[in-house]
């Protein structure tokens, strides 16, 4: 664990892969929670999280921190959010070519992984879902689209989005939800949070 | 006339309902947002005895013109302009009292980008995670105003005390950032670092709320290779693969893929806010550092 000072009231600390990050984030919140650190933002990442806004110089605790001890972050098996997914995208057959698979067995392989959040970001309420294995991983399409409709469950390196609303894109498209990832009149805004367990439910068409 | 709204009647070029913005959700993806000259919108509502983060209009460089339907107290500062009312010249910089059905018009910035005006009760637009601004990177608040557009005020609170006419600092002719070389500093060859702090950049007019774009000469980096997603803060100043850095403004995106070159420091980015593009940019080392 490396902590990189950003400015004077921010720190970025590096990890080695999603799986610290995760227990990183976890001790962050938790430390936070008691009152043992005051920051304005904790925004996990692929390999690191930021501290941004501290409430004391930044160097203090750069120091420090190599030395944390991090607990694994608790099992949160009963809360997943279960989100139903018609896959129908147009990029489906793609994905299935790419994984050298048939296309009817795509939504049965990324309908059984147990997915979590490894980090939002790209636009509020999109989460960086991570938990097929990696040999699915699928590269961003050579063109981006102009724009993905919202709902559009996709695939892109290690990771499956689904986008909360229309933008440009350059993810594979696999599938339609029509769950709604955010909406700033609900509480709360964003149906997935960094560290949020999630499961896609192929729906089934009458 | 008790109803407590304005009609937008000339919504210039892009003009926003800003606060101090929207902390404390970066990790869901939003963007902090708030006015980019926060200095001069504090001002604007202390002149019209509006508590520091009331929602105001933030104008840019051919300002609006706007009609209040009820009697309210105005100030405009951040970028000079003129400021009429029905097409006589009022003050600039201190508190109007606008009648209701007068037409308030700013004028475009005689230097400066981005006027802000403060109503008294401030622009009362219903808050989004607790904040009127409007977000341009991602949508959040109020879109931009249009013209015919209708914007609530708020009731005057008397809480608040007033100033009459303060100080405020001019645009800069030539911006000068102080920095600190940032987290991925070593992704950028060492010629490039004393290019960063030795050479001049100017202001580019792909400049937005999102980020100060600079042209000069690109920095190189010492190696290639893709930096994962990671945090990104205010003031960071990021290099595309074009090799010309970007200073992150209240829009930036919440995460980046490109790395962070140095940070600037925060009380230096008003002014970033008010730069035309052509303005000579220095990035200086910090002092201490």
């Amino acid at each position: 664990m490396k902590a990189l000072p950003v400015g004077d009231r921010a720190l970025l600390v590096e990890v080695s892969g999603g799986e610290e990050a995760a227990a990183l984030h976890a001790e962050l919140l938790r430390r936070r929670a008691v009152g043992e650190l005051r920051v304005r933002e904790i925004v996990p990442a692929a390999r690191t999280v930021l501290l941004d806004g501290l409430d004391e110089p930044a160097g203090r605790l750069a120091a420090q921190l190599p030395h944390w001890e991090l607990p694994p972050p608790a099992p949160r098996e009963d809360d997943a959010v279960h989100i139903p997914v018609r896959y129908d995208g147009p990029d489906l057959a793609d994905v299935a070519a790419l994984w050298g698979v048939a296309v009817e067995d795509v939504p049965r392989i990324h309908a059984a992984a147990e997915f979590r959040v490894a980090f939002c970001g790209f636009a509020p309420g999109f989460g960086y879902l991570t938990g097929l294995p990696a040999r699915y991983d699928v590269p961003r399409r050579s063109t981006p689209r102009t724009s993905v409709p919202a709902g559009s469950v996709a695939l892109a390196g290690p990771y499956t989005g689904v986008y909360p609303r229309s933008s440009p894109g350059g993810w594979q498209l696999i599938g339609t939800t029509d769950t709604v990832l955010w909406d700033h009149a609900r509480v709360p805004a964003a149906l997935l949070a960094p560290g949020t367990l999630v499961r896609f439910v192929p729906e089934v068409t009458a | 006339m008790t109803d407590r709204a304005m009609a937008v009647v000339r919504a210039g070029a892009l003009t926003t309902v800003q606060d101090e913005g929207r902390p404390g959700h970066a990790h869901l993806g939003v963007p902090h947002s708030g006015a980019l000259d926060l200095p001069a919108s504090r001002l604007a509502n202390r002149l019209v005895g509006n508590p520091p983060g009331a929602a105001v209009l933030e104008t840019t460089l051919n300002g609006c013109a706007v009609r209040p339907r009820c009697d309210v107290t105005v100030a405009v500062v951040g970028a000079p302009c003129t400021v009429t009312l029905d097409g006589r010249p009022v003050a600039w910089g201190a508190p109007v009292r606008v009648p209701a059905g007068a037409l308030l018009d700013l004028g475009p910035a005689l230097s400066g980008v981005r006027s802000y005006a403060a109503f008294a009760g401030g622009v009362a637009v219903e808050p989004v995670l607790g904040s009127r601004s409007t977000d341009l990177l991602s949508g959040l608040g109020p879109a931009p105003l249009a013209d015919g557009a209708v914007l609530p005020l708020g009731t005057v609170s008397s809480a608040h005390t007033r100033v009459d006419v303060a100080p405020q600092p001019g645009p800069p002719r030539e911006l000068v950032l102080r920095i600190s070389l940032g987290p991925r500093a070593d992704w950028f060859t060492e010629a490039s670092l004393r290019t960063l702090t030795t050479r001049a950049y100017r202001v580019s007019s792909a400049s937005n709320r999102i980020g100060l774009r600079t042209e000069g000469p690109p920095l190189l980096r010492a190696s290639e290779g893709e930096l994962p997603s990671e945090g990104m803060v205010l003031g960071a100043v990021q290099v595309p693969p074009d090799g010309r850095p970007v200073v992150f403004l209240a829009d930036h995106p919440t995460t980046g893929g490109y790395p962070v070159v140095a940070v600037v420091r925060q009380e230096d980015l008003p002014a970033a806010a008010q730069a035309t593009p052509g303005t000579p940019v220095r990035f200086v080392p910090a002092a201490g550092r």
